[in-house]
Order: C-alpha cells, then sequence, then structure tokens
C-alpha cells in the first residue's frame, strides 16, 4: 500500500463521521427527540407516499401492498416493529432487525416500502398529515 | 489477428470467472441484511483486468457481468442496481488510478465505496425516499473495508500472473 492510499479510508471515516453526526442532530425532530430514544410512531411509505401511521404501543398485524403487487407482512408487537414476511426477491426486510428507536427504519427496495419509527407530535410527518 | 484471438479468449474467461464469483457471492448469506452491503468478489476480477490487461477489457467484463449475472440470479431491479454501482465504481477507479497517487488497494477501496454510493442514489430515485440516505454512513465504511480486501486480493494475484499480448 501506498501511503496515499491512507487518505481513502480517513476520509470515508470522516465522511461518515460527519453523515452520522448531521443525522443525529437532524433538526426536523430535534424539539423532543434524539435519535436513539424510543420513538412512539411507525409511518409505512410505499413508492414515497405515505402510506399509514400505526402507534408502536399498537398490536398490529397488517399486510402492506408495495409496488408491482409485492406485499410486506408488518408486525407491531411489545414496542417493536418488524416486517415477517416479503414477497420480495431478496427478502432483505425480512432479515432487517425489528425496529423501536426514533429513525430506525426497514427498507424493503424491490417493494419500495420503507417502515420508520417517528417520535413525539412536532415530528415532520405530522405536520405533513394534518 | 492473433492478438484479437488472444484477447477474445481473455474475455470470455475473464467474463466467466466474474460470473462464477457472481454465483459465489449469491450464495453466501447475507451477514448485513441492508441493501447494497455486498462483498463484491466480482469486483476482484474487474480490478484485476483494469491492472492486468487495461480498461478497455476491464470495461467490457464489468458490464457484460452485470448483465448475465442480473439475468441469471438477480431480476431486473438487481441489474438497475449493479449498473448504478458498477459504473460509478468503475469511473472512480479510472479516475483514481489516473492520478498516480494510489495503488491498487486505494483505487480499490474508491471503486467499493462508490459502488455503494451509486446504489444508493438508484434507491433514492427509484424508491422516492430519501431517508434511504441514512444508510449511507454505513455503506460508505463497509465499501471501504471490501475494497480494501478485493485490493489485497488483487495485489496478490497480480504480483503472480504477469499478462504477455
Amino acid at each position: 500500500m501506498k501511503k496515499a492510499d491512507w487518505l481513502i479510508p480517513a476520509a470515508a471515516v470522516v465522511t461518515a463521521a460527519i453523515w452520522c453526526a448531521l443525522l443525529i442532530f437532524k433538526p426536523a425532530s430535534a424539539a423532543t427527540a434524539n435519535a436513539g430514544d424510543y420513538g412512539d410512531k411507525v409511518v409505512v411509505t410505499v413508492s414515497g407516499k405515505e402510506y399509514a401511521v400505526y402507534s408502536l404501543d399498537s398490536e398490529t398485524d397488517v399486510v402492506i401492498p408495495g409496488a408491482r403487487g409485492l406485499n410486506n407482512h408488518l408486525v407491531i408487537h411489545d414496542g417493536e416493529a418488524n416486517v415477517v414476511e416479503a414477497d420480495c426477491p431478496d427478502k432483505l426486510c425480512v432479515h432487517q432487525k425489528a425496529i423501536s428507536k426514533d429513525g430506525d427504519l426497514i427498507v424493503c427496495l424491490p417493494n419500495e416500502v420503507v417502515i420508520e419509527i417517528v417520535h413525539g407530535e412536532e415530528g415532520d410527518y405530522d405536520a405533513v398529515a394534518n | 489477428m492473433q492478438l484479437q484471438t488472444k484477447r477474445l479468449a481473455r474475455l470470455a474467461v475473464f467474463t466467466a470467472l466474474a460470473m462464477i464469483l457472481s454465483w459465489i457471492e449469491s450464495q453466501l448469506p447475507n451477514f448485513f441484511p441492508y441493501p447494497g452491503m455486498k462483498l463484491g468478489l466480482t469486483n476482484l476480477v474487474v480490478v484485476f483486468s483494469l491492472y492486468g490487461t487495461g480498461k478497455s477489457d476491464a470495461a467490457f467484463i464489468n458490464l457484460v457481468r452485470i448483465f448475465l449475472s442480473g439475468i441469471l440470479f438477480g431480476n431486473p431491479y438487481s441489474i438497475a442496481y449493479s449498473l448504478a454501482g458498477g459504473v460509478l465504481s468503475f469511473a472512480s477507479m479510472l479516475a483514481f488510478r489516473k492520478t498516480g497517487l494510489f495503488s491498487v488497494y486505494g483505487v480499490s477501496m474508491a471503486g467499493g465505496i462508490f459502488h455503494n454510493v451509486g446504489q444508493i442514489l438508484v434507491a433514492v430515485i427509484l424508491i422516492h425516499n430519501d431517508k434511504i440516505f441514512h444508510y449511507m454512513p454505513i455503506l460508505i465504511v463497509t465499501g471501504c473495508i471490501t475494497g480494501f480486501f478485493i485490493g489485497f486480493l488483487s495485489d496478490e494475484v497480480l504480483r503472480r500472473i504477469k499478462f504477455r499480448g
């Protein structure tokens, strides 16, 4: 390895760190919460449009119709949201861990489904929903 | 004429090798179940060919293996992701190599990082959801790590195999 090669991992780590810092201290929901706090709502987005909002405290068991007629089976139980089953080819969404903290995501790329944990009343999603 | 035939044979063998690595990778369990996180074993053939036989060979192998492995082991959407990752990664490797500052390690790490950046960009466009950008930090770091690993393998292979013609 040449000396200059070390610039690349160094740049990668610095970029990743700055990116993380920006995400954590993002102003959007900063008034009430920081990433890592427990969120209380589960926002489901399909193809960029908000599909449904569930309470994280609820016991929910729904099938979300994703893009191209493929489905994701979402279960909210014990304050955690999890995709337990899906028709997508890669099943990455099923393998992703259950989410419960503010800002956590489960993404299913083939079905264009994004499931996100959002905290509190002042979140920007509420502004849109109201 | 003889050179042409030789090149044809070499491209065929390399492309086949890339396909085999693609298949091996598709059989591996998902260590990290997040979109875009891959070992990038096939990039070994691309990096190796870029240094061993030149950029036009490498570009050819890269494009052909993306379409073939997409058809064989993936789906139309995985081709879109691989193509964006593959093209951006290749362009960045050419640019980093051209500076002359970096060894095969640096070039391969840049390739790994930009591969993942390309995939995230396609994901954001296809899904219309910029939340996907949340994955950027982890994908930049993993791209760098897998790029290092591929750079190491390429370096070892390049030291042992010399090309003529």
